[in-house]
């Protein structure tokens, strides 16, 4: 699945910033932000982060995983609305498709949390 | 206890693979090539369409192929009896073409031929219809393919793939009838996440509707030959 991917392009990028640190801070959390209308099943990726950062500097790490619901905004009725994934898209009251996504394409990491202590020493791969 | 610090990283997770596809297409535009990253789910007819518009175009235009396949070479070996270079790529395990392999197929083909002599490269990825949504490779347009088999729900339930198209295809039109399949309910869930996309019905076996695919073809590859400088989907 590409949850697997998508977990190595995010423990790649922590790394590059946890390099970067002088102190090598020992992290306790990751936030993420996914979008319902992305490609992206949180789960899967919570189960590649466990199986991928065992041993790692980022052993114990937990990955925090904000999801942001899909919501449209219709151009007809002046307001946002909330498509039925997979069922309906269109405007439920005038019916125009949906053509400007406010909310739920995001795949971004927010931010780090992480402790003052440096991290105890390991594989740094 | 210790005290806890935050950092704000606010970086897309597909970043380093939306930077290899901004590379990508940056030797595309050098290059003066235009790139169509071709997708659908496994046997809607990717590679008996790209067989049909390889017969059709290669006598004005210059094509080359890259080809997305999980662990064999079958689709290569026949869109190579046309006698355009196919770059054979193959994913592994992956379910998706990604930046970094595209980028291998394009240094392949610029080592092997002259690339500014290509006009156009079609990448077939791997037939799926969720992850190759997800992962530019450098294309210029998004080509998806529907078959009318798979059901008129398949835009509602796929959303990010139909969505991002730049031209979809319904293909095996000549099964239509024979199916309990209404077209113009499958273009109806398309037009409710997307306005805009060309929608052509085509039958890679009886050649219908095909001209009108070919007439995009062209049409995408001589806007960016007149246009240069232009990058990104239409």
């Amino acid at each position: 699945m590409h949850e697997t991917d998508m977990t190595k392009a995010l423990i790649l990028t922590v790394r590059d910033w946890w390099l970067s640190q002088p102190e090598r801070p020992q992290i306790s959390q990751i936030h993420l932000i996914v979008g319902q209308f992305t490609c992206v099943e949180p789960a899967s990726l919570q189960f590649a982060f466990e199986v991928q950062t065992r041993d790692t500097f980022l052993a114990g790490a937990k990955l925090v995983i904000q999801e942001t619901p899909l919501i449209a905004f219709c151009h007809c009725c002046q307001q946002e609305y909330r498509p039925e994934i997979g069922i309906r898209y269109a405007c439920p009251s005038c019916g125009s498709p949906m053509d400007d996504i406010r909310s739920g394409r995001e795949l971004k990491i927010d931010r780090i949390e992480y402790a003052a202590q440096p991290a105890p020493a390991t594989v740094e791969s | 206890m210790h005290q806890t610090f935050d950092a704000a990283l606010e970086i897309n997770l597909l970043h380093a693979n939306q930077e290899g596809a901004d590379h990508n297409r940056a030797h595309f535009d050098d290059w003066g090539i235009t790139c169509f990253n071709v997708m659908s789910s496994p046997g809607a007819g990717k590679t008996a369409l790209l067989e049909r518009t390889l017969a059709a175009l290669t006598h004005d235009l210059t094509i080359a192929v890259i080809e997305g396949d999980m662990t064999t070479e079958l689709d290569a070996d026949r869109l190579r009896q046309y006698g355009v270079p196919v770059i054979a790529i193959n994913t592994g395990r992956s379910c998706h073409l990604d930046s970094k392999m595209v980028s291998g197929g394009i240094h392949r083909l610029a080592h092997e031929y002259n690339p500014a002599e290509f006009d156009l490269v079609f990448v077939e990825n791997v037939g799926n219809l969720v992850c190759p949504a997800e992962f530019e490779v450098g294309e210029h347009a998004k080509v998806a393919l529907l078959s009318i088999t798979e059901g008129d729900d398949k835009p509602l339930k796929y959303p990010v793939m139909f969505q991002e198209a730049d031209c979809l295809l319904l293909t095996k039109m000549d099964l239509a009838p024979h199916l309990d399949i209404d077209v113009e309910q499958i273009v109806a869930n398309v037009r409710q996440i997307n306005t805009h996309v060309p929608i052509l019905p085509v039958s890679a076996k009886t050649g219908a509707g095909l001209e009108d695919w070919f007439h995009w073809v062209r049409a995408q590859v001589h806007l960016r030959q007149s246009q240069p400088s232009l990058s990104g989907v239409l």
